[in-house]
């Protein structure tokens, strides 16, 4: 396709915008503001972004409409075994022996346990502390524990080679309850102000409640997946290579040289297209990786380890189950006064990431709004069950619902509108945070409640038949048509690792000059979010030249810098602005060009000149952000996204099964780089956090999930997805790329909080649990009693 | 065994068990890796092909009957050379337009099960058609946007 067409396209692509208005409406004046503060701030020099805000096509959709994009699993290499995982059977014990049946044929097999482990490589994944083996020693500590691998030509005979090993264990009684949980992987504790003299002050009221939510399954469609195979650069140079479905290559380096004991520049790990991740492929492909390079450097063949539905549910880490304390002191007219949190997550068998989920847990607790008397305390504790990890949203999920939930407790215990409570206690422009950040730039609490609630009055005035009942009035009438009732959340999502974070990790990202354009070279993955589209688009934009002009470096170690973990909504904003400053620095060395044509002449100058020009840029940190660690006191993150939802729910009086039936979710994300990318995120976490809310239920028993099939742990289908109004608010961030701030979490932080908000506005009584399943919508309205 | 299936409008003969899934025929025997593989159960429909013009789960259907059928994978939408954009089949052009394939996994699967649906299909008949089909990246709103621009029907 010629060049002069693509072009055409993106054009179409403006048009379609303006088409898709009234379908989803975007209120385009506001966007308008927001380009035009963004436009100073970056120093642009046309009249109007040309590439950033505009609906260009996929960096790779071609290939994935196609079905041309390879995933790990598309993937043969000559002489290629695979290999497959001998899993604990039990949540805790001493292993006491593994024993391969003699009788057995075992050639062809390649055999692995922890003692092919050997120094100066280390068993143990590394991640924040270095207690999880890869392999298990002498004890497991949860259900599908990996102890031994085996590897065979014939993935039929896999099966059979496990079989034929047994494990002798001493089983120890295995802690699984995480409230009575006594050992604690990490605690810490927030505070501002005296909380205890507000407390105690005379004619304040007093609200609590306790709140719990349930694990989750990240769920992405493509299972977790690797191929090792020996070698790095070339097959004999005792180096190795992994390709695989993964988020964070340089965390599978890290984790590879600790294994092996190699160099860096011996270990190459290369990510193969993604099919979702939301958090799942963060840590876990560190460990998966692992193995497959047990078995290939055992066996000196590629291996290649895909997971199947089943073995992927019961072994990889799930969302943190939580139990959070809300104590509120607040004034008659409903001023919050003080905030006082405890807040428990279940951590599962062995550390991973778990303390910085707890980080991010506790410092959203208190949700979008000021105290000027704060005490957040929590912990994540130990249990024999497989370890909990990352997950979209990282701990704000949680905490968020608890504090969203109890908002509508303290508006009845208040007899307040809840509406009017949240808007008296929303944080503005200049209100101090939990850890005693200033939010001075881009705070949108209030903007993001006002467009939710005009965009679903008109959805609702558009659907009579999803009317909702007004707040509190409808009770279920049995056999009397169904229950139905409103609710709403508030919630905001820091941007990037938390304080230090940023720093500590240094990412890189940069920008290789090509004859014909610019090669990004950039770390950062695409996992569907669209990171090669949004990063092409500020490059294109930064350099004036046209989106076509910028192509993405493969995401391989070998040729691309760290650019940190594609995690933490910072891929947009963090690493964004990292590659807008190499591509300023690039302009820079370039000189005067007008058009893409002289653009290119000079490009084709300055080669010839040097030879190969790349231009490598590192974090900066801002430099009004400060942060603490030891206190936990500062500028937790440089921007917070924010977001508003409000959900209509209606419970049918027989069998009791919620449905959502319209859903209205306004998100400030700064700037849209790319409105149809950014709508799908929103979309996309929106759908996941109802589906938390109403179906997803981790059911485990013995420490090992029952319902490990797709056939009953359910994720939302078409059918049980209400339709979802999106309205994108733009509150440009003066730190990120032309505004932008993250996008892909927040949205997934208010759901919950919203449904169950709603279920108490349809059925007058209060669950202050997820996910709101039939069964306990019963319970909560029967009393456990089945109606007959 | 030996069988003969139509694939993409062209004839293929396989040897295979009876039993083995047509997903892993196409697959592993055909190199027909377009057709994905999310649950082995029939519940993702990541793995959708149309079989005779009908939308089926290929892990569920074992390659011996599907002898003798017209099989529809993802790789026959576009035309030769279907790497370009240009040569897109009017679906596949929806989907990139829409936003419709985020992570993509689900996107053949997806397609083969739009495929099957009437021409001004309503916005009830798009979501009754695709439920077999999961998505875990888009919330769906833009799957519909771009099968109701293909099939000239109403939008979410």
């Amino acid at each position: 396709m010629s060049k002069k067409k693509r072009r055409g396209s993106r054009a179409g692509g403006g048009k379609r915008d303006s088409g898709k208005r009234d379908s989803r409406t975007r209120d385009t004046g506001k966007r308008d503001s927001g380009t035009r503060d963004s436009r100073t701030r970056d120093g642009n020099t046309r009249g109007e972004l040309r590439t950033v805000g505009h609906n260009v096509v996929r960096a790779e959709g071609v290939e994935k409409v196609t079905g041309a994009a390879r995933y790990i699993d598309d993937l043969r290499f000559d002489g290629m075994l695979f290999g497959a995982t001998l899993r604990s059977t039990i949540a805790a014990g001493r292993i006491v022996g593994i024993d391969r049946d003699p009788a057995f044929d075992w050639s062809g097999f390649t055999f692995v346990d922890h003692r092919d482990i050997a120094a100066p490589g280390k068993n143990v994944v590394a991640m924040i502390t270095e207690d999880q083996p890869f392999l298990a020693v002498d004890r497991v500590r949860h259900q599908a524990e990996p102890i031994a691998l085996v590897a065979h030509a014939d993935r039929a005979r896999l099966a059979d080679g496990l079989a034929h090993v047994t494990v002798r264990y001493e089983a120890e009684k295995p802690q699984l309850d995480f409230e009575s949980a006594a050992t604690v992987l990490k605690e810490l504790a927030i505070r501002r102000g005296d909380v205890d003299a507000v407390f105690a002050r005379a004619g304040v009221t007093v609200v609590e409640g306790t709140y719990r939510t349930g694990a989750q399954e990240q769920l992405y469609i493509e299972c977790n997946g690797v191929i090792a195979m020996p070698g790095a650069a070339n097959p004999d140079d005792g180096g190795v290579t992994v390709y695989g479905s993964m988020q964070c290559p340089y965390y599978v380096v890290r984790a590879l040289r600790v294994l092996t004991g190699l160099d860096t520049d011996k270990v190459r790990v290369v990510q193969t297209t993604t099919g979702g991740g939301f958090g799942g492929k963060e840590e876990y492909p560190s460990i998966l990786a692992g193995h497959a390079v047990l078995l290939a450097r055992k066996s000196g063949r590629p291996v290649k380890m895909v997971y199947e539905r089943h073995e992927d549910l019961v072994a990889t880490t799930k969302r943190h189950p939580s139990i959070i304390r809300h104590r509120t002191a607040l004034a008659k007219d409903g001023t919050i006064l003080a905030i006082d949190i405890d807040l428990r997550l279940d951590g599962g068998a062995y550390v991973t990431l778990s303390p910085v989920v707890l980080s991010r847990a506790a410092i959203h607790a208190t949700g979008p709004y000021r105290a000027d008397a704060v005490r957040i305390r929590g912990r994540v504790v130990m249990t024999n069950t497989p370890p909990n990890g990352a997950f979209r949203g990282f701990g704000a999920p949680q905490s968020q619902f608890a504090a969203e939930v109890h908002m509508d407790r303290i508006a009845g215990q208040l007899a307040l509108d809840p509406i009017e409570l949240r808007k008296k206690n929303l944080f503005r422009t200049g209100d101090v945070t939990a850890t005693g950040q200033q939010l001075k730039d881009s705070v949108a609490a209030h903007d993001v409640l006002d467009r939710a609630l005009a965009r679903h009055a008109l959805v609702t005035r558009d659907r009579s038949s999803a009317k909702p009942a007004k707040k509190g009035d409808a009770i279920v009438q049995p056999h009397n048509g169904a229950a139905r009732g409103t609710g709403v959340a508030l919630f905001f999502h820091g941007s990037g690792f938390t304080g230090g974070g940023e720093v500590k990790l240094a990412s890189r990202a940069g920008i290789a000059l090509t004859r014909d354009g610019v090669r990004l070279l950039v770390g950062s993955t695409e996992i569907g979010q669209g990171t090669r589209t949004m990063h092409a688009q500020i490059v294109a934009e930064s350099l004036e030249i046209p989106y076509e002009c910028v192509e993405t470096a493969d995401p391989d170690t070998a040729k691309v810098p760290d650019s940190g973990p594609t995690v933490a909504s910072r891929t947009c904003m963090v690493v964004g602005k990292i590659l807008q400053r190499a591509a300023a620095r690039l302009r820079a060395e370039l000189g005067e060009y007008d058009d893409e044509k002289s653009f290119k002449k000079r490009a084709r100058w300055l080669l010839a000149e040097r030879g190969t020009v790349e231009i490598i840029e590192e974090y900066e940190k801002p430099g009004d952000i400060v942060w603490n660690d030891e206190t936990y006191e500062g500028d937790a993150y440089g921007a917070y996204a924010w977001g508003c939802n409000i959900a209509d729910v209606e419970i049918d009086p027989i069998t009791y099964q919620e449905r959502c039936t319209q859903f209205t979710t306004a998100n400030d994300i700064g700037k849209a780089i790319h409105p149809i990318l950014a709508e799908g995120q929103i979309e996309g976490g929106t759908l996941q956090g109802i589906g938390w809310a109403l179906y997803e239920e981790v059911v485990m028993r013995d420490g090992k999930m029952q319902n490990a099939s797709l056939t009953n742990y359910i994720i939302p289908t078409t059918l049980d997805t209400p339709p979802i109004a999106v309205e994108i608010v733009e509150h440009p961030y003066g730190n990120g790329p032309f505004g932008a701030k993250g996008v892909g979490e927040c949205p997934i932080d208010g759901p919950a909080a919203a449904i169950v908000n709603a279920i108490r506005a349809a059925t007058g009584k209060r669950l202050d649990a997820v996910p709101a399943t039939a069964e306990r919508i019963m319970k909560l309205i029967t009393g456990g009693e089945a109606r007959t | 065994m030996k069988y003969k299936l139509h694939v993409n409008g062209k004839k293929r003969s396989v040897d295979v068990a009876p039993m083995k899934r047509l997903l892993d025929t196409l697959r592993e025997e055909l190199a027909l890796t377009g057709t994905k593989e999310g649950c082995g159960e029939g519940e993702c429909g990541a793995c959708t092909v149309l079989v005779d013009g009908a939308p089926v789960n290929s892990c569920l259907v074992p390659t011996c009957q599907a002898d003798g059928c017209d099989v529809q994978t993802v790789e026959g939408l576009a035309r030769a050379g279907g790497k370009q954009a240009a040569r897109l089949h009017r679906l596949q052009r929806a989907f990139l337009d829409n936003g419709a394939a985020q992570c993509g996994i689900c996107t053949p699967g997806m397609l083969m099960a739009a495929l099957a649906l009437p021409r001004g299909a309503s916005l009830e008949q798009i979501r009754e058609g695709l439920a077999g089909n999961l998505c875990r990246c888009t919330g769906y709103m833009k799957i519909y946007d771009a099968v109701a621009q293909f099939l000239g029907g109403e939008r979410a």
